[in-house]
């Protein structure tokens, strides 16, 4: 197939790529976008096949096989609860053969005669290193999510020295390379170094600040993948790239710009260290009791309500009590209650987290209140049933300064006559932050698996 | 072409690329934007081009054989299970799009 042939069909499959983010504008179009997307990434495939020909076209598709099917499995099997840490998961092996790209070319173009060129040296560099702390990072964040290690943010002195040297490690090596140092090994070593850095970037984060750097991460592999088109000068990885890199790093500030703080104080700052003090202080300062109800009794709170607010928030994705949630709502509405779901804009582990589970759960769209809604919402609200959610509503994020959350803006449910809060234990959440609210005398604490309390309350709402 | 000319063309196409990426993503509303990053996360998949054609080289040596192969592979599964998930995603979306006449449908059960 001629150069000018496939790059036309790449063309296509620009234009699919295009239509498929233009769908996601409303949610009448987004699946058939998604298809189309699809589509042209099929056709992209198999031009890319006839335009290499005959050559490893078995070692190609076994590669495929394996990499396709522990792609379709996974994604078939995974829970709607666990798709962050999927999404984590699948863009980490994106940029880590955006990462493996780079390596191939420099060790093809190396025993060439003549020193390469600049630019081209220049998108391996940038390749190898985004994609490694890509790759690196993203595997961190799914282990975190999956809890095959600990969420909460893993600090120790000079945390940031050692970061930074890893980080300078890796971009000297790649400066020698740009600047014509012929040496494969330096680019492996920009990769061993960009590798630790991406997994000790990424260990510190936690909590509300996940989807912010999944988002990033998912920027990050863009990038990686726009510069493999500059080595491999094929106009598809290029635009493709460059597309996800643009809208992901926008998603990013949009991310941060709802929780009122800085990407690099996402990155480097807040959680990692001032969390540990600030939690002892809170915990001092609060000092007060926490009143814990039976189901029965909060059952005759929600039943006599005229209005209730729903909170959800990650532990409702843990528990996978969406489908439980709008059963409840359901019950209380045909008691004549008024129901709504508050949606923080970073409750749960991704952009729209709840949107995706509440859909799932067929929540009637016209219920679901964005932060800027739901607030004034508040005053005149019985009861609050905060549900696994934790850092979204903590007052502390209004009041205490040295709270790691200080300026985040919240849900604020302690506006409302009374508080629920359905809760595993007193084990401060996943950002390891102390959260005021619980010692709040208008809150009472529910105990136990938020599927298992909301199914109590279902039944002894029932039985009213 | 010479290789600058080429070059030019590609800077040309990615600074366009940075714009439309931003002006698309601008108009998603925030009820999508899971379904978005899922989304944006299987097109990056498509550095599966970039490793076949690695894979796909004459004369490879063992070290391009094993890089390539372990780069298509991680490719496509990127491929694969990012338009699934976000097939899974949107799936839940689509099927009560119409949210005031589903409203509606489930008032006429109510009053019948």
């Amino acid at each position: 197939m001629s150069y000018n042939l496939s790059n036309l069909l790449y063309l296509i499959t620009i234009v699919t790529f295009i239509l498929a983010l233009r769908f996601l504008s409303s949610p009448a179009h987004a699946r058939r976008g998604n298809q189309i997307g699809a589509a042209g990434m099929i056709l992209a495939v198999v031009v890319t096949w006839i335009k290499i020909g005959t050559t490893s076209w078995w070692a190609i598709a076994i590669a495929m096989l394996i990499g396709g099917g522990f792609g379709a499995v996974a994604a078939r099997r995974v829970k709607m609860t666990a798709m962050p840490q999927m999404v984590a998961l699948f863009n980490g092996v994106g940029g880590g053969a955006a990462s493996l790209i780079a390596l191939a070319e420099l060790h093809r173009i190396l025993p060439e005669p003549g020193s390469p060129k600049v630019d081209i040296s220049l998108a391996i560099v940038l390749s190898a290193l985004i994609g490694s702390i890509s790759f690196a990072g993203s595997m961190v964040a799914f282990a975190k999510l999956q809890e095959l290690i600990k969420g909460r943010p893993i600090t120790y002195p000079g945390q940031q020295f050692v970061n930074g040297g890893f980080i300078v490690g890796a971009v000297t090596a790649g400066l020698a390379l740009v600047a014509g140092l012929q040496d494969e090994w330096l680019l492996w070593a920009l990769i061993g170094a960009a590798l630790l850095f991406g997994v000790l970037f990424v260990l510190p984060i936690g909590g509300a600040d996940m989807p912010v750097v999944i988002s990033l991460l998912n920027a990050f592999t863009g990038l990686a993948v726009a510069a493999g088109g500059f080595e491999l000068e094929n106009n598809v990885l290029i635009v493709a790239g460059m597309l996800v890199g643009a809208s992901g790093t926008l998603l990013t500030l949009m991310m941060s710009r709802a929780m009122n703080r800085s990407i690099a104080n996402v990155l480097f700052g807040a959680f990692g260290q001032v969390s540990v003090q600030a939690a002892a202080v809170a915990a001092g300062d609060a000092g007060g009791s926490v009143r814990s109800a039976s189901a029965e009794d909060v059952a005759v709170m929600l039943a006599y309500a005229h209005k209730v607010v729903f909170v959800p928030g990650y532990g409702l994705a843990v528990a996978q009590a969406q489908h439980d949630v709008r059963q409840l709502a359901d019950l209380l509405e045909a008691k004549g209650v008024e129901v709504s779901y508050a949606i923080h804009p970073v409750a749960g582990r991704m952009p729209g987290h709840m949107n995706v589970l509440l859909a799932e759960a067929s929540v009637p769209y016209p219920q679901l209140k964005e932060m800027d809604e739901a607030n004034p919402e508040f005053p005149r609200t019985d009861v609050a049933l905060v549900v696994g959610a934790n850092d979204v509503v903590n007052p502390d994020a209004r009041n205490n300064q040295s709270s790691p959350i200080y300026g985040m803006p919240i849900l604020n449910v302690d506006s409302s006559q009374a508080v629920v809060v359905l809760k595993r234990s007193m084990n401060p959440g996943f950002a390891g932050i102390e959260n005021p609210l619980f010692y709040n005398p208008k809150t009472v604490m529910l105990f136990g698996d938020a599927k298992e309390s909301i199914d109590k309350l279902i039944q002894d709402v029932k039985a009213l | 072409m010479s290789h600058n000319t080429i070059l030019v063309f590609e800077v040309t196409i990615l600074v366009l690329a940075i714009f439309l990426g931003v002006e698309v993503i601008s108009k998603v509303p925030t009820l999508l934007h899971t379904p978005l990053m899922s989304g944006t996360n299987a097109i990056h998949g498509i550095v599966i081009v970039g490793a076949m054609i690695v894979l796909g080289l004459p004369d490879k040596s063992a070290v391009t054989w094993i890089v390539g192969f372990a780069a298509v592979t991680l490719a496509s599964a990127n491929v694969v299970g990012g338009f699934v998930v976000t097939d899974r995603m949107l799936e839940m979306f689509k099927k009560r799009e119409p949210a005031k006449q589903v409203d509606a449908s489930q008032d006429g059960k109510g009053t019948s």
